[in-house]
């Protein structure tokens, strides 16, 4: 029967559908599939962080005992990439390899041993090239460009946009902070290797399991690089042990097995090593930022000029998002009257970055929400009270034109500050203790899909027949967040069924309807519309059948508990599969589908696509840390978060999602380095990844959590399902600032610069002592040739979403007016 | 995966049948303790010994004798030697040093004389063997070039044991058995400071026994500093040893400082300003800075060299705060990531 809040299933705490063969070891990931005759696969990787492959000799490996097949870069003609502007990847490199890691063959064999030692007798002949480690190197005018495509020389792309007139708005301000960030890479870790298996049937088809969080898109890369129809290509994601983002690109190792297993006729495994999955990367981009915002005395904000500058590694991949990502959603959570961003992204010689939980976004957000900081104490302000004083209104468009629908932000401050004790601990802690607040806001899924088309974000089927057995088809990919549960939760809530009675298949291109992937945080909501619209649909056909029979209006039919009934009659009518019965004879074979579009975006500039999202989810947290002055170790105590999930479908999944989000945070904002090593010029030309390895890539293990208390605070959006926003990568944003200024608060010194290792506490404490500016950041941000801005009116100045010009993007056009301000 | 190399397994029930082996094979096979730190090694190509040899299969390996002192079985595992309440009580620096050694799981597999073995670590010798090979390997391994420091001569691989600074601190000696006989040395002179040929065990040497002396009069303690409180090689360890006179006056004490170079480093300037004096925090000071000069750190571990090197002096105060019966048991918390027992 229907509880408190009108549902039988949303909102219960529920053991998730897949909890039990996951705990007892019986969920089948990618890895743990073994078919007869199975071959194995390795990959040789480049040891070289940038040349020019002159020749590749097999003919040692080939001739090796067990070895079946050896393919390079001359197997696979056609360039693929997740962006269809980012074209830039092969399955193994054929010309050139740009950076250690980069695949350039494969031997597959009987065994994965075999395949190993054959990988050591092939010979490759390098001619190496000048190497690209950072930032500033790739800033500098090149004649050989990492990648050819590139906008100028290793710049990939550079973009500038201006929603009103920021200078003026800084002009009227009160005060201006201009501040400077950094935010180091790091990686996904997700517990599962990335592995894939491949098999092909007789008739010329293949099928790929793979450890994937996007199957659509692996499906649609996989037919453009072996240039086959995607119609006799089969994708099926595995359940992912973990994916964060680093398994939403289509890898060059799911080509390199399905092609070879077409090649032989038989099955053929792929699984990485923990190196390898460093090599895959696609993780955090590391970004230099600077901030310039506008405030009034009274604590409102003016306008804000935003700057990013991403260094992405050797590829494309995701990278034109995360660029976009790092400026686009700064304005959803605070009230910016003018807003203006420059972002730009680089080539480097090293693995390739990509999304990552918050894609994109805890970068600017780090930076905002410790300017934050800076500003309430400069004005005298509580920070958590200024920030109420400025929290957006829900049902508003953004400067840059982004629909915001419902907001919990502010009652997400309001109980942090409560929970956490905030008023009795914030600047009253002894030295040494403090507390920090920050927020953030993530959407709920991208309102544009990767590639341009006009059909739906998420299918869903409904099979029903006479057994009572409700089947439920979905494209989605169960990568660990639950979406199964989902699923399976919101179709049971809507035909009066236990989450037991319904099965789910998801992630298969074969079987399932399209879905776009578990990625930006769309499954709730989009796969949960398309979800809740065929199990209305299905229901609609059993209560027409039933509605005849039972002489009754359909309005009158309640589903629950297994049953339908007449409302006025709950012991009358029938079991469900009575009820599926009568609809099979009514309509024949039982089947119903939903799809899922999301709402046309407000902005009409080039460039609106980046940001738009049905709806958008918010959190905010406090901190509370213990800093040792002699050391500077940074012990967090407690953790309070409060996520504005607009409803939470199953409590339990919504609170893991905020605590592991609270636990990759931590690891980001006290260690997390995906960083590469150059050795002594004069005797080496290596550049090569740090540490890729689970030992010395320092992150959280769980015996290194503190406590966290999660407040769950529902602001119901009518986008969602059943109201529901996303709760996988909003609650990451909040904890990084939040420690930084917790930092600040135990001992007065600012590090703006991730992560905020204890050498860096003690070089600042010494500052400190030393009667200097107590902060460890960067002094400047990069000095670039920004392209004249896209000009954009904010709607409340008349603007209605159109550009006002139409600036040259290729060349490098005139330094945009605020860079002649000189960088303090 | 990653797999091991091929390798011919023997598995005597004796430690003579034990003996015997290693003298036929010499230098081609390695020994097998708990494998937590070979087998690691050996998929990464850094050893592909021809002959692996466990001591699994001999009994005798995990006896604890009681006589003047304590005799521990080199092959007892840390889980063992952690639930021994004698050692908990009496070699309090060591049981401390075991307690943080890696995670439960691998305390379950590794062995007291395994960690005493343990290979000397480095962030270039560390890592696969292709990830070696885009730096042309290095002179810990396969190459000429020593990377951390390109004019040493030496290799500078760190030694990253816990329990065996804990040892040296508690003037433990080893035993060390061969088919030619056995002998008995200090601990301390079973290291060389090269982290290449970083023992001085014979190739057909096994280590069979710790020996502890009787600990009247005398307080130990480890610190060990590391990034994480879960799971973590020591970037610095400090194990402090002193035997107090009725009145409180130092009479004899050993400061032994671990991972800040290629063996455990016996200070003993600082045990001489100790002795004859009282523990006070003018002393302790004192003691922090003298012995700290010892150490090297490198830029080959986890976190930042000079960091290391400020926070060395911090830590052995620590500890001779602790022996001095300080209940700083909080600061242990904070800082090592560790509760005192």
């Amino acid at each position: 029967m229907s509880s408190a809040n009108g549902f039988s299933i949303v909102g219960k705490r529920r053991v998730r559908v897949d909890a039990l063969s996951k705990i007892t070891g019986q969920t089948q990931f990618a890895d743990d599939i073994a078919l007869p005759r199975m071959l194995f696969c390795k990959l040789l990787r480049s040891s070289l962080p940038h040349a020019e492959i002159e020749s590749i000799d097999v003919s040692a490996a080939r001739d090796y005992p067990g070895v079946q097949l050896i393919l390079t870069g001359q197997d696979f003609p056609v360039e693929y990439g997740i962006l269809p502007v980012s074209q830039d990847e092969r399955p193994l490199c054929r010309d050139k390899v740009r950076f250690v890691g980069d695949p350039v063959a494969a031997v597959i064999a009987g065994d994965e041993q075999t395949a190993d030692e054959a990988l050591g007798l092939i010979e490759v002949h390098y001619r190496p090239l000048p190497t690209i480690a950072t930032v500033q190197e790739a800033l500098k005018p090149t004649e050989a460009p990492l990648q050819e495509y590139a906008e100028e020389g290793n710049i990939h792309r550079r973009l500038a946009y201006s929603f009103g007139d920021v200078d003026e708005a800084l002009e009227n301000a009160d005060y201006v902070f201009d501040d400077t960030f950094f935010y180091e890479g790091n990686t996904h870790l997700a517990m599962e290797q990335h592995a894939a298996v491949a098999a092909a049937d007789p008739d010329g088809r293949v099928t790929l399991w793979s450890s994937t969080q996007c199957p659509h898109y692996v499906h649609r890369a996989l037919a453009k690089a072996l240039e086959m129809p995607a119609a006799h290509i089969r994708v099926i994601a595995c359940p992912n042990g973990g994916g964060f983002g680093g398994k939403t690109d289509p890898f060059n190792h799911e080509i390199v097995v399905a092609r070879a297993s077409m090649m032989l006729g038989r099955p053929v495994k792929i699984c990485l090593t923990r190196e390898e999955v460093f090599y895959c990367h696609r993780g955090r981009h590391p970004v230099s930022m600077r901030l310039r915002t506008g405030v009034t005395r009274d604590g409102k904000l003016t306008g804000m000029h935003l700057q990013t500058l991403l260094d992405g590694g050797a590829y494309g991949s995701y990278g034109i998002a995360s660029t976009f990502y790092t400026v686009a959603l700064a304005p959803t959570t605070y009230h910016l009257p003018r807003y203006s961003f420059q972002a730009g992204r680089v080539f480097t010689n090293k693995p390739p970055c990509g999304p990552k939980r918050g894609h994109g976004t805890p970068q600017p957000r780090f930076g905002q929400e410790i300017q934050l900081d800076k500003i309430a104490e400069k004005l005298e302000m509580d920070p958590a009270q200024f920030r109420l004083g400025i929290v957006e209104k829900p049902d508003r468009l953004t400067a840059n034109y982004l629909k915001i629908g419902t907001i919990g932000l502010a009652e997400c401050i309001e109980r942090v500050v409560d929970k956490s004790g905030w008023k009795s601990k914030h600047r009253k802690l002894p030295a040494g203790k403090g507390v920090g607040i920050a927020c953030g806001a993530y959407m709920s899924g991208a309102g544009t899909a990767i590639y341009w088309n006009k059909m739906p974000h998420s299918g869903v089927q409904i099979k029903l027949d006479r057994s009572g057995a409700v089947t439920v088809y979905c494209g989605t990919a169960e990568v660990g967040q639950g979406s199964d549960d989902v699923l399976v939760g919101l179709v049971a809530e809507v035909l009066g069924l236990e989450p037991i009675d319904i099965k789910c298949v998801t992630g298969d291109t074969d079987l399932t309807p399209v879905d776009l992937g578990s990625y930006s945080s769309r499954v709730t909501l989009m796969m949960g519309n398309a979800a809740i619209q065929a199990a209305e649909r299905a229901r609609a056909l059993i209560a027409e059948a039933l509605a005849e029979r039972l002489e009754t209006p359909v309005d009158h039919l309640e589903f629950a508990e297994g049953r339908v009934f007449n409302v006025a009659d709950p012991t009358g009518g029938m079991s469900f599969r009575e009820a599926v019965i009568c609809a099979e004879e009514k309509h024949g074979t039982l089947v119903s589908v939903g799809s899922y579009t999301p709402p046309h975006k407000a902005g009409k500039y080039p460039g609106a696509g980046v940001g738009p999202s049905p709806t958008y989810s918010y959190s905010a947290a406090v901190v509370e840390v213990e800093v040792d002055s002699a050391t500077g170790f940074i012990e967090i105590s407690r953790v309070t978060i409060a996520h504005d999930v607009g409803r939470s479908l199953n409590p339990v999944l919504v609170e893991g999602q905020v605590i592991g989000g609270v636990y990759m945070g931590i690891g980001e904002a006290l260690m997390e380095e995906h960083t590469t090593r150059r050795l002594a010029p004069k005797l080496s030309d290596a550049l090569l990844h740090r540490n890729p390895s689970m030992l010395d890539y320092k992150s959280l293990t769980m015996h290194d959590m503190p406590e966290v208390q999660v407040e769950i605070v529902e602001h119901p959006d009518p986008n969602g399902p059943f109201g529901a926003k996303e709760a996988g990568q909003g609650p990451l944003l909040p904890i990084m600032p939040a420690i930084a200024n917790a930092v600040y608060d135990a001992v007065g010194v600012r590090i703006d610069e991730l992560p905020i290792t204890p050498d860096k506490v003690l070089k600042a404490l010494k500052l400190k002592a030393g009667g200097r500016e107590a902060r460890i950041g960067p002094k400047s941000f990069p000095q670039i040739d920004w392209p004249e801005p896209v000009f954009v009116l904010p709607p409340w100045e008349g603007g209605d979403g159109t550009a006002s010009n139409k600036p040259e993007r290729k060349r490098a056009a005139k330094m945009h007016a605020m860079d002649k301000v000189i960088t303090p | 995966m990653m797999r091991l190399p091929p390798f011919r397994f023997h598995a005597p029930e004796t430690l003579e049948e034990a003996a015997a082996i290693l003298a036929d094979k010499g230098s081609d096979a390695m020994i097998l303790a708990g494998g937590t730190d070979l087998l690691p090694n050996m998929k990464r190509g850094q050893h592909t010994p021809k002959h692996l040899l466990t001591l699994r299969r001999i009994s005798s390996l995990r006896d604890v004798r009681n006589g003047s002192g304590l005799s521990i079985g080199a092959g007892l595992t840390l889980t063992q030697l952690l639930s021994n309440q004698t050692i908990r009580k009496d070699y309090t620096a060591l049981w401390q040093a075991a307690k943080v050694v890696a995670t439960p799981q691998l305390r379950n597999m590794a062995t007291l004389g395994g960690n005493i073995c343990l290979d000397t670590r480095c962030n270039f010798y560390d890592q696969s063997k292709e990830w070696r090979k885009a730096i042309n390997y290095c002179l810990k391994k396969d190459g000429d070039t020593c990377w951390v420091a390109t004019s040493s001569k030496t290799c500078l691989a760190v030694s990253s044991t816990d329990t065996a600074p804990a040892l040296v601190a508690l003037g433990a000696r080893i035993r060390l058995v061969s088919s030619a006989g056995e002998r008995v040395i200090r601990l301390e002179d079973f290291y060389n400071n090269d982290g290449l040929d970083y023992l001085n065990r014979r190739a057909d040497e096994i280590l069979s026994e710790v020996i502890l002396e009787p600990v009247s009069g005398w307080k130990s303690t480890y610190w060990k500093l590391r990034r994480r409180g879960s799971f973590d090689f020591p970037v610095l360890a400090v194990a402090v040893a002193v035997k107090f006179t009725d009145d409180g006056t130092v009479e004899d004490a050993r400061i032994v400082l671990g991972a800040v170079a290629s063996m455990p480093m016996l200070s003993t300037d600082a045990a001489e300003f100790l002795i004859g004096k009282k523990i006070d925090d003018e002393v302790i000071r004192e003691t922090g800075r003298i012995a700290a000069k010892i150490a090297r750190p490198v830029n080959n571990t986890d976190l930042d060299p000079p960091w290391r090197k400020k926070v060395i002096p911090e830590f052995i105060r620590y500890a001779l705060r602790e022996v001095r019966g300080d209940d700083i048991s909080s600061l242990r918390q904070r800082v090592a990531h560790q509760s005192r027992s």
